[in-house]
């Protein structure tokens, strides 16, 4: 499909009566448009546009009258002194996908990737993942310890930690079981459900290597358990290469205190490893010379492979991106220009690029990358398209920095089978109707 | 090199972003915090390893268990742990003898088969520590050590592990290890695990006449696509990309509204209107389906009637509507009445 034209932006002019003839209108009518018949229409906006230039136009009643939000008194500051969304933004939401869980605190809400723009996930419209529901609790009696293999056991207060050298690092955090639904079959209707387990913020915090330093960590050591404060205690082993590397004992969140959903007043924040290893409500560090083999890496988060093996301890987020709009459950309103936009990232490094099919991966031309592209982060990419009116099979793809490329879902498959769970990223295919309705399919 | 350039470049070279060590910092830095007194590690450091290592002494029969089992856990896993109502299934009887003679549950490969905890833990400690720690899940770190012995005895035994008369300690813990039904099912080759791993599966590079099979093989089918509620109600409506009804319009609406009239399909096929318009769904301009619903309910009569008459674009997208001067009055108030739902 060429979709390399820039369609003629039209002009709101009126034409002479009849300026298409009854021959071009009836045909049309008859037939339907075809690009012959498309020549000929454009041709006759011209010419009338061309005819009738500086005559009277069509006008828009919210234009003409003025709106009432512009004949009235404004409401006064600190009306909301946190503030909120507009009225017209409430359904821009975080969703459960009904009957994925038994409950509703171990449990899943999906961030609404299809409505949302940019690199930076609100706060309040990041994906919340619980085990044991969450808590709030208060910081003044919240502590981390450091244990295990240290020279000495240390314990931090809040103050403590807030007063210690901060870094702030954008990255994003991604559920391993991030489009876990799909690898057997489109399973959910829309990109908040297929892959709404997705975020991207700016953390703040201490880096961990420091806290390390400062119990005297055993330079031997290869394994940290991390632990967290609320009733399920989650617990995750993290790799000392990661930890040492550029994790970060976060208590800040886009500006802000984590909130407690994110777990507030401290988290773990592991770039390009998994979310649940981003333990929350942190409390306690150990460091060990071997992994720990918790509930969340050994009975679940261990990735089922065709051969009844299961891989443990799989913790990376592979490069993986996704075309958030349009997408499926959405709805093209017509033919023309659009601008097809969605996000990339790899827990191995950074972008380099993505490319866009609207032909089901036959062929790939480069999107545009929004800066900053920033390691493990997400990227915004946007891409250029003039729609005809015709089926389209919309993908995306990722390469990283360490020449990573996202592979398709059937390349995927033929090696993990459908049944591991975690770690999806394939590529994702949105199918386009002529009506202009988007829904989610999968290929071959 | 800008400095932009130059950090890329870091970025590239791997170095991207480490954070500093501590002697980047004054030495001052690592006064901050205090040690942890002996009584405030042990309060905390509770978690158990796949070599005990943290395990409290103690012990616990498969007849004790039992019993708190039925008091404490039963109303979420089922009395024989078998429940899927609150979580899915601790202990079901999909592992056989040679299962639990090579270490490796053979069901697991079976799709037809319900994937337990029993089936796919590999390390007894696990169940120990996670009880330990998390259970019952309305009430955790409610269980004295011993009470966790006799629940873990329990699960055990319904999962045929070990005899109605066991009884679980730290001292026979590690014999128990050996019979865990999938203790060899365990593996860590592959690239996950460091960031410098080697991944399993890359993508193609091919850009042009790839080689891909393009049939639709999985899609969602009509009846489901409500599933999760109105899709229209969860995206912005008014952005390139409105949300598609997926619910049924509700029948009060449409009992409301019993004039609503057939579309005047041979009014829209003598103006020429058919030619860039459908019913449903976008041609040359969009479908009325969509028009209708855009104005439902609001006062735009004047508004129509002129943009019929007169044309024009940037409503829906930039393709203009041409002047439709040449329809008669009667039948351009006809088309806007339909389209309001005013006839
Ligand atoms: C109020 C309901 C409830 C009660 C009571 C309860 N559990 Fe649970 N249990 C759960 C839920 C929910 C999970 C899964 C939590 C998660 O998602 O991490 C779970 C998980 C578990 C698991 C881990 C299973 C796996 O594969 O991850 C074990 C073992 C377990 N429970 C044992 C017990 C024992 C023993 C008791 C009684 C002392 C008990 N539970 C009481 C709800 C309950
Ligand atoms: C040559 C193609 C063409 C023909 C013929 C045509 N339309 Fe349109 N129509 C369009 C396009 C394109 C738009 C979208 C214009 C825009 O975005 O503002 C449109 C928009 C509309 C709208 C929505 C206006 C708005 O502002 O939202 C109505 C109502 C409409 N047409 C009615 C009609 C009727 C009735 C006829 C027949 C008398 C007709 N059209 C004939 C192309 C056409």
């Amino acid at each position: 499909m060429s979709s390399d034209e820039v369609p003629h932006q039209g002009v709101l002019r009126p034409a002479p009566e009849s300026f298409l003839s009854g021959e071009l209108i009836s045909a049309i009518s008859r037939d339907g448009i075809d690009h012959h018949r498309r020549g000929l229409l454009r041709g006759a906006f011209g010419a009338a546009v061309a005819a009738m230039a500086g005559s009277a136009v069509a006008s828009d009643p919210d234009i003409v009258t003025p709106p009432e939000w512009s004949r009235t008194l404004g409401k006064p500051v600190a009306t909301n002194p946190y503030g909120l969304p507009s009225l017209y933004e409430q359904n821009i939401i975080r969703r459960q996908s009904p009957g994925l869980t038994q409950t509703d605190q171990a449990s899943v809400a999906f961030t609404p990737l299809q409505s949302m723009f940019g690199m930076i996930t609100p706060s309040g419209l990041h994906f919340e993942r619980h085990h044991q529901g969450w808590v709030d609790i208060d910081p003044r009696r919240h502590r981390l310890m450091i244990n295990g293999l240290v020279d000495t056991p240390v314990v931090f207060t809040m103050e403590e930690l807030m007063r210690m050298p901060s870094v702030s690092r954008m990255h994003f955090l991604e559920c391993g079981a991030n489009t876990a639904l799909e690898w057997g079959n489109s399973a959910v209707p829309t990109v908040q459900y297929t892959h709404g387990m997705l975020s991207g913020s700016e953390w703040t915090g201490v880096p961990l290597s420091l806290l390390l330093e400062r119990a005297g960590y055993d330079r031997r050591a290869q394994f940290l358990l991390a632990e967290g404060a609320d009733g399920s205690s989650m617990t995750r082993t993290i790799n000392m290469e990661n930890a040492l590397d550029d994790a970060i004992v976060a208590y800040g969140q886009n500006g802000e205190m984590l909130r407690p959903e994110q777990g507030y007043p401290l988290r773990l924040v592991v770039p390009g490893v998994q979310g649940v290893s981003w333990v929350k409500w942190l409390r306690r560090l150990e460091v060990g010379d071997m992994p720990y083999a918790a509930k969340d890496e050994a009975s679940h988060y261990v990735d089922l492979m065709p051969d009844g093996s299961q891989r443990q301890y799989t913790a990376i987020q592979e490069a993986k991106s996704v075309i958030t709009a349009p997408s499926a459950g959405q709805k093209l309103q017509t033919k023309g220009y659009y601008c097809i936009t969605g996000l990339a990232w790899s827990g191995r490094g950074t972008v380099t690029k993505v490319e866009v099919s609207v032909d089901g991966g036959r062929n790939w031309r480069e999107a545009r990358l929004e800066g900053p592209v920033l390691p493990k982060m997400l990227t915004r990419f946007n891409f250029d398209w003039v729609w005809q009116g015709d089926a389209a099979l919309l993908q995306s793809r990722v390469h990283d920095s360490t020449g990573y490329i996202q592979p398709q879902r059937a390349e995927l498959v033929a090696v993990r089978g459908t049944r591991s769970i975690y770690h999806n990223n394939a590529i994702q295919t949105w199918r386009i109707a002529p009506s202009g309705e988007v829904d989610n399919v999968q290929l071959g | 090199m800008s400095s932009w350039a130059r950090w890329s470049a870091l970025f590239i070279a791997g170095f991207c972003c480490s954070l500093a060590a501590a002697s980047d910092y004054p030495e001052a830095v690592l006064d901050i915090g205090r040690p942890a007194t002996a009584e405030e590690v042990s309060a905390w450091d509770i978690d158990v390893r796949p070599d005990f290592k943290g395990l409290p002494a103690g012990s616990g029969s498969v007849e004790d268990g039992e019993t708190l089992w039925l008091e404490q856990c039963a109303l979420c896993h089922g009395d024989f742990g078998d429940s899927n109502e609150v979580f899915s299934p601790i202990v079901l009887g999909n592992v056989t003898d040679e299962d639990m003679t090579a270490g490796r549950v053979a069901s697991l490969t079976d799709p037809a088969v319900v994937r337990t905890t029993l089936m796919k833990v590999a390390t007894v400690s696990t169940l120990w520590d996670y009880i330990n720690r998390a259970m019952p899940w309305n009430a955790p770190k409610s269980l004295s050590p011993d009470e966790v012995y006799a629940l873990v005895a329990y699960l055990l035994q319904l999962g045929y592990i070990v005899d109605y008369d066991f009884v679980l300690s730290d001292e026979n813990i590690a014999d128990v290890q050996a019979l865990m039904p999938n203790r060899n099912g365990m593996t860590m080759d592959h690239g996950l695990w460091s960031v410098g791993g080697e991944p399993d599966v890359v993508g193609s590079a091919c850009t042009r006449d790839c080689d891909v099979d393009t049939t639709v093989t999985s899609f969602i089918p009509d009846y489901a696509m409500n599933a999760h509620g109105n899709l229209k109600d969860q995206v912005r409506d008014y952005g390139p990309f409105p949300g598609v009804q997926t619910a049924p319009v509700s029948s009060a609406v449409v009992e409301s509204q019993p004039a609503e009239a057939a579309a005047p399909e041979a009014t829209l096929m003598a103006n020429g209107c058919s030619g860039c318009h459908r019913l449903e769904g976008a041609l040359v301009g969009p479908g009325f389906d969509a028009i209708r619903e855009r104005y439902r309910g609001q006062d735009v009569a004047d508004y129509l009637t002129d943009k019929i008459k007169n044309g024009g674009s940037g409503v829906w997208g930039s393709m203009p509507m041409p002047p439709m001067a040449q329809v008669e009055d009667g039948a351009v108030a006809e088309l806007v009445g339909w389209l309001l739902e005013t006839n």
